[in-house]
């Protein structure tokens, strides 16, 4: 076992502890706070696969522009400890065997695949740097890339919207 | 160059599929047992990024990087539906005064 092996199993095996901690933390901002860690840790694993610039927009969109539109929602709430809706023990028993059962068939229909062999190794490759996926972005995907400005306007109207305190909307 | 000598030697896709099935597990584990609206939408941002994470393996591992545009496209939907679903949920505990979503009963009729 090699260095970059050892690396990736830490990784992996913190990955895996901040996002139970997600969901088994009883505080609202405290799930908040491990839910921006594991974003963290994800983009490590891009790092990892010398995916650059999906690591940089994984930091700047997800653990800065989503994860701080949550904090804001949840602190605008004012949820407490106490007053968080808990789940009866019978649901929680049922939902941690669903969550497992589903590990368990989707490892064990990896298990019956066999993997093609790749012509890169991970590490040695570059499609994931910012140069090549700039290239494939604004020449084969660019009506796509548009078309998600406009996917954009749409979702700031509609939560401009829904926002707007309007009294016929309150009953 | 030292990193790089070092990142040759490779990671299994093995390693990927099993990291990505189990923090999707952990998602879905959490949208059942939680109760509270806003965890139940950011364990749907882990699945999500759980997803994105084996999308970009598989994406690596091909040596084309059309797998990883579509991971950033998956990005931005994410990005819209949050602010959306948050808008809605806002409105929602304006009407109801709560984010219980065992509380989100009205339509059963």
């Amino acid at each position: 076992m090699n260095l970059i092996e050892i690396i990736a199993l830490v990784l992996g095996a913190l990955t895996i502890a901040s996002g139970l901690m997600v969901v088994l933390s009883t505080h609202p901002v405290r799930s908040v706070l491990y839910l921006i860690l594991t974003f963290f840790l994800i983009s490590a694993n891009y790092i990892l696969l010398n995916a650059q610039f999906l690591a940089i927009v994984n930091i700047v969109v997800y653990a800065g522009a989503v994860m701080v539109l949550f904090l804001f929602v949840l602190m605008l709430l004012n949820l407490s400890k106490d007053n968080e809706p808990k789940a009866s023990n019978l649901m929680k028993l049922a939902a941690s065997v669903a969550a497992g059962v589903l590990v368990l068939v989707l490892l064990a229909a990896f298990r019956e695949t066999t993997l093609v062999e790749m012509k890169t190794a991970v590490g040695a490759n570059s499609e994931g740097l910012v140069e090549n996926l700039g290239n494939l972005l604004f020449t084969k995907y660019v009506l796509p890339f548009e078309l998600s400005s406009v996917l954009f306007i749409a979702a700031m109207v509609g939560a401009v919207l829904l926002s707007k305190k309007e009294k016929h909307l309150i009953d | 160059m030292i990193l790089a000598t070092m990142l040759n030697s490779g990671i299994s896709l093995e390693y990927y599929m099993i990291l990505s099935t189990i923090l999707f597990s952990i998602g879905v584990l959490g949208v059942l047992i939680r109760k509270n609206a806003i965890i139940v939408l950011m364990c749907v941002e882990l699945m999500l990024n759980a997803v994105n994470l084996l999308l970009a393996a598989f994406s690596t591992y091909h040596g084309k990087g059309d797998g990883q545009i579509f991971v950033f496209f998956i990005m931005v939907v994410a990005a819209a539906e949050a602010a959306v679903g948050l808008s809605i949920l806002v409105l929602l505990y304006r009407n109801r005064k709560t984010v219980d979503v065992g509380m989100f009963n009205k339509l059963k009729g």
